[in-house]
């Protein structure tokens, strides 16, 4: 079956009351950024405060699904078919034929030619056998001179497609198909399918974070889970040569790539880290390393935010996950920083960050084995309980060398730009 | 400027081979079994490959078998044999220090019933020619060995190898993987008892996807790639017109004053060790005998390959040492570049016996005749200012 339009859900932006424009307006552009990249020509519009995705060449169903699939702020996407008015009997034949195309059902009276279905099988929970499939016709009248009134096209639709379809029943309350018809000036929309959509809020309705990116399973997750609250991304990477590889580096600029899919454009912060992790190294005691660095990498990554118009930092860490994790290790990091620091997996467990990981895609590429050369840099027993104090006067051995490190690793900065 | 010390990985293409193939691709185009004049054209040139081949192994030129590479010539070699030669039994033999492409159809051919001997090395890599006779056997329908292992350059004495087989069954065939042989040694087939020979275009400065099998014409061997039957129904698909002229080319170029070219390499092989023995905590793998004299080194260093020199470098990871001297521009391999995108520790050193700390510290330097002292010296340099600085900073 061919769609002609996509009508486009939206739960959570309705309800914004005055602002509600600028989220509409935020959708309409992350969906015309996400189309950009799908073979076809398509227009995105609003119209009577819906959206609509207009397919106006050939185009291939599931690319078009999967792309709006990862817009923010969507919560279902509906597959449309166009039909023109030619009276109520050619609607009513017209239903027939889609809901035995979309619904593998089939009609008993031959009234209309339905020997032709070229339609590709989505209706998963609904099998052909199955002999109970209800219904209810939801007719919606925009063109106020269609001879029936709504009321009447749903009762006479009704009975077509109970004449069509003996083993279908109606279900006013909670019917298994919601069948829509919509009857607008220029022709008359078909629906019943909703495929879910990410939900959330569209990128740019919610300011911009720094992402801490570092080539795990858990950095990837965190930006995508704030980013679907409708912040923008950037992201840093600090890099380590010769102890990282160029194809470390690359996991990372390849996982930002993932992550734009859905967060749209991220400006990528490589930061070569290796003289500051040797000074560390060479002069503070090595069940502080992990922290120690990671202090600094705070501290460096809130001067990019600051200076890249970011509101925040984002990290993908998870309570108790690793050392570094525990609630003290976390004040110790957190210390430095005086941004928001977000941390969406705070309370997650590693199987459900490797679940949504795998949801986003980015799993696969997570778990590339090439970031093992800075294992060199970890202390055998790393301090799971850091006494901030302690870690303030070992990071005083630093004081002479750490500030021209950090102007020199800040001057590295190289900004990969990833869409 | 880029020193580039991975010829065993892949070399770079020689200008002329380059510019040959870009002429068939632009004007020579044909597809060699068309009837028409731009097929005769295009199929003129692998004639010509082939005889520039049988030449240069002095064999016959109908011997010539073109694949895509050395490792599908190491697969039909084995499988092709292997389902050929059934009848006169099932056993195999091979090394332990084989390449994958070796390794894993032998694998294979043991999920189908064949059975496997891996034979052991000795010190230096090579196979103990006792060992070889004790596992023939009266079913043994074919054995497999490398002419020069790729990780660590040993050399076998493949001529005394393929006698002590011929002379315990003339039926049992002797596969040689020449990858890393051709070009670097003078092979000669009939008189070493090899009945199949694989070579690889891109390491003798060809292009890619392209490789030899000779295949003694007296043996049994099946396809293993089925088509249209070109080159004899041995192994179907439009032949790969502009990588065999290249290849055939680039064999041809490497062959002018060959042995000339090859005592350069060894020259140059015998002064990097030398050097780099005089470096901490250093040691070279698979040279027999060194001693410290010159005149001892050159004749140890001429028992095995001429371009490959493996070093471990104690107290450092072969990976930081790799990316240390490749921001100098300096590209090496650790270990076997084939084996490098994978933890697994590499079989060869093991086989020889190396450290077991040193074996996340070896790595490979490989040569071409392109290869100069400079680069050599300048590449000793970059290791002499790196290692006392990456010793700063191991795992404590």
């Amino acid at each position: 079956m061919t769609y002609t339009s996509f009508l486009i859900k939206y739960a959570e932006i309705a309800i914004k009351g005055k602002n509600r424009y600028v989220f509409e307006d935020a959708l309409i552009k992350q969906m015309r950024y996400a189309l950009k990249k799908v073979e076809g020509e398509f227009e995105v519009s609003k119209t009577q405060g819906r959206v609509h995705v207009e397919c106006l060449s050939e185009y291939d169903y599931d690319e078009v699904v999967e792309a709006l699939s990862r817009v923010f702020g969507i919560t279902g996407i509906c597959p449309v078919v166009h039909v023109k008015d030619e009276g109520f009997d050619k609607l009513a034949e017209d239903v027939i034929r889609y809901l035995e195309d979309e619904y593998k059902v089939k009609p008993i009276c031959s009234g209309a030619d339905i020997s032709e279905s070229t339609g590709k099988d989505i209706s998963e929970n609904i099998g052909e056998n199955d002999k109970k499939l209800t219904f209810k016709v939801n007719c919606r009248r925009a063109r106020k001179n269609y001879p029936m009134d709504s009321q009447e096209v749903n009762m006479a639709m009704g009975e077509r497609i109970l004449d069509a379809f003996p083993d279908m029943k109606v279900d006013v309350h909670n019917p298994e198909v919601l069948l829509t018809i919509e009857i607008r000036d220029e022709c008359i929309y078909i629906y019943s399918k909703v495929i879910p959509g990410p939900g959330g809020m569209p990128v740019g309705t919610g300011g911009k974070a720094m992402l801490l990116l570092s080539g795990g399973i858990d950095s990837p997750v965190a930006g995508y889970m704030i980013a679907k609250r409708g912040v923008k991304l950037d992201a840093v990477y600090f890099h380590a040569p010769p102890y990282t590889s160029e194809r470390a580096k690359q996991k990372v600029v390849d996982l930002a790539r993932l992550v734009a899919r859905y967060s749209g454009p991220i400006h990528l912060h490589v930061i070569n880290f290796t003289d500051i992790q040797l000074e560390i190294y060479e002069k503070c005691p090595h069940d502080e390393l992990t922290i120690i660095m990671r202090r600094y990498m705070m501290r460096i990554a809130e001067h990019i935010a600051g200076e890249s118009e970011c509101l925040g930092l984002i990290t993908g860490e998870s309570l108790g996950q690793v050392a570094s994790q525990t609630m003290q290790s976390l004040a110790a990091t957190n210390e430095v920083c005086t941004m928001p620091v977000y941390r969406p997996l705070i309370g997650f467990d590693k199987n459900e960050i490797i679940k949504i990981s795998e949801k986003i895609d980015t799993y696969e590429t997570s778990i590339l084995p090439f970031e093992d050369c800075c294992t060199i840099f970890v202390a055998k027993h790393p301090v799971t309980k850091p006494n901030v104090n302690i870690i303030k006067r070992s990071e005083t051995r630093l004081t002479e060398t750490i500030d021209e490190l950090f102007r020199k690793a800040i001057e590295t900065d190289e900004v990969i730009v990833v869409s | 400027m880029t020193i580039y010390l991975d010829n065993s990985a892949t070399t770079r293409c020689f200008d002329e081979v380059r510019e040959l193939m870009s002429d068939i691709m632009d004007r020579h185009y044909g597809n060699p079994s068309s009837m028409h004049m731009a097929g005769v054209e295009a199929e003129k040139y692998i004639k010509n490959a082939a005889d520039t081949f049988a030449k240069l192994l002095k064999v016959n030129a109908k011997e010539i078998l073109f694949t895509s590479g050395g490792t599908e010539s190491d697969n039909m070699a084995l499988i092709g044999c292997a389902r050929a030669n059934q009848r006169a039994g099932k056993h195999i033999i091979t090394t332990k220090i084989e390449h994958p492409a070796v390794l894993e159809p032998c694998a294979y051919l043991e999920k189908e019933g064949f059975e496997v001997t891996y034979l052991d090395v000795d010190e230096k890599g090579c196979v103990r020619p006792d060992d070889l006779r004790a596992a023939l056997r009266d079913d043994t329908i074919l054995v497999s060995i490398m002419y020069v292992n790729n990780e660590i350059g040993s050399l076998q004495p493949i001529a005394e190898l393929g006698s002590i087989i011929k002379e315990h069954n003339p039926g049992t065939l002797f596969h040689v993987d020449a990858v890393q042989g051709f070009g670097k040694v003078r092979i000669n087939p009939k008189r070493e008892h090899i009945d199949l020979l694989s070579v690889s275009g891109h390491k003798i400065h060809g292009p890619k996807g392209i490789g030899v099998l000779y295949i003694n014409d007296k043996i049994k061997i099946q396809p293993v790639i089925f088509g249209g039957g070109q080159q004899r129904g041995l192994r179907s698909g439009t032949e790969n017109v502009p990588g065999i002229a290249g290849m055939a080319k680039a064999a041809e170029l490497l062959y002018d004053d060959f042995d000339k070219k090859i005592d350069k390499l060894y020259e140059l092989k015998t002064y990097f060790i030398g050097e780099l023995m005089q470096l901490d905590g250093v040691s070279v793998n698979g040279i027999p005998d060194i001693s410290d004299t010159a005149d001892n080194l050159y004749e140890a260093v001429r028992t095995t390959a001429p371009h490959i020199v493996s070093a471990s470098v104690e107290e450092i990871r072969a990976e930081v040492l790799l990316h240390a001297l490749e921001d100098k521009g300096i590209y090496v391999s650790s270990g076997s570049a084939c084996a490098s995108n994978k933890p697994a520790i590499s079989a060869t050193l093991k086989a020889i016996g190396v450290k077991r700390e040193l074996l996340d510290s070896t790595i490979r330097f490989s040569m071409s005749v392109e290869t100069t002292r400079d680069e050599i010296d300048t590449a000793l340099e970059a290791l002499r200012e790196l290692l006392p600085h990456l010793r700063r900073f191991t795992r404590r």
